[in-house]
């Protein structure tokens, strides 16, 4: 447990870093650094995209699986780290 | 009295009626004959005087017959009787009906805007359906008007003619087709006593919500019948009830325990990937120069080379912690790990272990505290997660990364498994031994070299050799015969020969040693004037090593011959020195004044290629070096507890060149063959002296 939440406390501390967000299997936000309509818009969206990603992923083998999602933008870069029953969502401006 | 009242009882009737029909000439025409409802009521009046209606005289219509209107029936019977059967005996109730009917008509008179009203209009309206087939066959008449035209204009659409003669012969089909469903259609009304609610009612094409079945769920469900399976069979074979039972109650305890303790313990592996991507981001420039960046300089700069410096490694607590040992992991070629202690005999205090890899820059993947500093460390080559240490209170010690328990280690040896009494200079993990078991030497400055080996979880120590100087030659005036002890200071395997194995003293010596020979050595180098800091073989080439001390020097030395053969000086105390893997004649060395040297022998037999500072700050000292097995960087440990990772540039890692026609040959024998060549050039004249 405390190895977890110091490694997102040091996730939070690097460069860029504009906000985690843990959100859990069936969306619903369980941990956030960010600003509550902000935390809702992502987890909501994030969700979605990522049970479609996986499902592909796993359509095309199911012995596959999903491990890591980075989305390139022109303002940040939205990372999601899929696990079994949590998504672990950091945004990033990795130009700043 | 009767007939007086029965015509009253007309009259008011007379009277209610053509109200009645008032009403609903209103509703209709909204109130317009007004005047004519009050003639009706005059005409009514005459009309409904009967024949038989008693003549009566004025002064009998104008007496007075004062009726008192009540709520009583005045024909009801007031003395019905019932037999009571709780007092056995006719009683006389006094709850009569009191209700009179005086009128009562059904009419079949129907409002038009009801619904029956409505139902029987359109049903009025499609008996005469005629109507709708006019409009049909005016349709097609026009049609008809349109084509012709058309055809007239233009001849070539004569196909037209057809197809308008297909309409025409096919229209009167239609027309019946169109009006005959209809009338059916509208007859079929709702049976309003079996109407079931459209609420009540269920899906017949159910469409399901969500996420359609893919096939990676069909597989997962698969899975995990498969799973329930074993388990049900594994179950059967456990015999034993009472196992079982405990096994349930473990069970049971753990998933309580997995409940309570919040959830997010289960994200460490995808905390972590999220760390190194982070990492990634920011490293970024970094890690393309790793990947892809060639000094394109080196060129123009006559076989001269560069180190470019990567990432810095360091860690908060092992800040004031000097880097006493560095070593590769020989699996996971992006991950070292970093031994932390002091070289300094005043300053001694904790160690420290920490796994670095090249992915995540920023943090350690491993921390492991020590009472004491660490000295030395390395890696089981076929289980690269059993780390051996060397402290410096003289114990040594596993450390199983499978397994880390508190950041302690694994196995420890004590002060009663025989540990060493000075600190523990070097390290080295030895194949399995006999009985399989695993084991390792160490080596110290209490002048023993001890093997020890992992017997059911103890180390057990066997004393392999004691550095004896032999001091009967030099040390004893009176006959007394005074051992004083080497210290050593560094040991290396052969990596062929199995028994053979060097060892450098703090007195400047190497032993040449065997395994099996504890008290005789095969040979003693006079090599250095100060402490050996580092002895290390060739990794090609069976009979050449190198050997690095505090007298500022590095010699290489073939083991058959006494004297080196090559011997640079350079300026200052080195510190390390290691062979590159990919070449046989590449090494490089780091001197305490922050320098690191690359030599290339094949190149330059006198002067290192590349000779640059690579730690910033003046007083630091560098320590340790290390090359990677597959990529071309150096990671180098200093003082203050950093360490770098610095890229060799093309020039240090340069190969034969290749010749047109010619293929480039690899592989060991060449390597060899390399620095035999060059090793001959030293080697005869030495001969030559010999023969003289």
């Amino acid at each position: 447990m405390a190895e977890v939440e110091e490694t997102l406390k040091r996730i939070q501390s690097q460069k860029g870093v504009q906000g985690i967000i843990v959100v859990n299997s069936e969306g619903i936000p369980i941990k956030s650094t960010v600003d509550n309509s902000t935390t809702m818009q992502y987890a909501g969206l994030m969700h979605n995209l990522i049970m479609k990603a996986r499902g592909t992923v796993r359509d095309i083998d199911p012995q596959n699986d999903l491990t890591f999602l980075r989305i390139r933008s022109k303002k940040n870069e939205i990372m999601v780290a899929p696990d079994k029953d949590y998504f672990l969502i950091v945004i990033q401006n990795p130009t700043e | 009295m009767p007939a007086k009242e029965k015509l009253k009882r007309k009259q008011s009737i007379s009277a209610v009626r053509p109200s009645k029909t008032n009403i609903r000439r209103r509703d209709d025409d909204n109130g317009i004959e007004v005047g004519e409802g009050a003639d009706e009521w005059t005409q009514t009046r005459t009309l409904l005087k009967p024949p038989d209606q008693l003549d009566l005289t004025d002064a009998e219509l104008k007496e007075e017959i004062t009726r008192i209107l009540t709520a009583n029936n005045p024909h009801a019977p007031q003395n019905i009787v019932r037999y009571s059967f709780k007092e056995r005996a006719y009683k006389q109730t006094t709850v009569v009906e009191q209700v009179a009917v005086h009128f009562s008509l059904c009419g079949n008179l129907i409002f038009r805007d009801s619904d029956e009203g409505r139902r029987q209009s359109i049903r009025k309206s499609m008996a005469d359906g005629k109507g709708i087939q006019e409009f049909w066959i005016k349709v097609v008449k026009e049609t008809n008007n349109i084509i012709t035209k058309k055809v007239k204009k233009n001849p070539e659409m004569c196909l037209l003619g057809l197809f308008r003669r297909r309409i025409s012969a096919a229209a009167p089909e239609e027309e019946e087709e169109q009006i005959r469903p209809r009338p059916v259609q509208e007859r079929k009304l709702t049976n309003q006593f079996n109407f079931s609610e459209r609420a009540s009612q269920t899906f017949n094409n159910t469409v399901r919500v969500g996420v359609p079945l893919g096939w990676w769920e069909i597989y997962d469900a698969y899975m995990e019948e498969l799973e329930k399976l074993e388990k049900s069979k594994e179950k059967e074979k456990q015999k034993a009830p009472v196992t079982k039972k405990e096994d349930l109650i473990r069970g049971r305890k753990l998933t309580s325990l997995e409940s309570e303790g919040d959830d997010i313990t289960k994200m460490a592996k995808a905390a972590k990937i999220m760390e190194r991507m982070v990492n990634q981001n920011i490293f970024d420039d970094i890690a393309q120069d790793f990947k892809y960046y060639e000094d394109t300089s080196d060129e123009y700069r006559d076989n001269m080379g560069t180190l470019l410096p990567l990432w810095k490694f360091q860690y908060e607590k092992a800040k004031r912690l000097a880097v006493t040992a560095l070593c590769w992991n020989p699996k996971y070629k992006d991950l070292f790990i970093v031994g932390h202690g002091s070289y300094d005999f005043m300053k001694q205090s904790r160690g420290m272990l920490l796994l670095y890899t090249l992915k995540n820059p920023s943090f350690p993947e491993y921390i492991f505290n020590s009472e004491s500093g660490i000295m030395c460390l390395d890696i089981h080559v076929d289980r690269p997660y059993l780390i051996v240490a060397g402290f410096y209170d003289g114990n040594v010690a596993i450390y199983n990364l499978k397994k880390p328990v508190d950041s302690q280690p694994g196995y420890k040896s004590s002060a009663k498994s025989g540990k060493h009494s000075d600190p523990v200079w070097q390290v080295k993990w030895q194949k399995n031994d006999m009985d399989n078991n695993l084991n390792f030497f160490s080596v110290s400055s209490d002048g023993r070299i001890v093997s020890w080996t992992l017997v059911k979880n103890e180390l057990v120590h066997t004393d392999i050799i004691k550095l004896l100087v032999e001091g009967t030659t030099l040390e004893g005036p009176e006959g007394l015969q005074l051992n004083t002890i080497g210290c050593g200071t560094s040991f290396d395997f052969h990596k062929k020969i199995d028994y053979l194995f060097l060892v450098g003293t703090e007195e400047g010596k190497i032993y040449k040693c065997s395994k099996s020979y504890s008290t005789q050595f095969l040979d003693i180098f006079h090599a250095h004037h100060m402490a050996v800091d580092a002895v290390s073989w060739n990794p090609f080439h069976g009979k050449v090593f190198i050997s690095c001390s505090s007298d500022w020097t590095v010699k290489i030395w073939d083991h058959t011959i006494k004297t080196p053969m090559f011997i640079y000086d350079l300026n200052s105390a080195v510190g390390d020195v290691a062979w590159a893997p990919y070449s046989s004649t590449v090494f490089a060395a780091v001197t305490t004044d922050g320098r690191a040297h690359v030599f290339d022998l094949s190149i330059n037999k006198y002067e290192p290629i590349c000779n640059q500072p690579v730690v910033a700050k003046k007083r630091n000292k560098i320590t340790h070096i290390q090359f990677n097995a597959i990529y071309p960087i150096i990671i180098i440990g200093d003082e203050r507890g950093h360490v770098t990772c610095l890229k060799l540039s093309p020039n240090l890692r340069k190969m034969p060149k290749e010749k047109k026609g010619q293929e480039v040959q690899k592989g060991p024998e060449v390597e060899i063959a390399k620095l035999d060549k060059l090793l001959n050039l030293v080697r005869e004249p030495v001969k030559i002296k010999a023969e003289s």
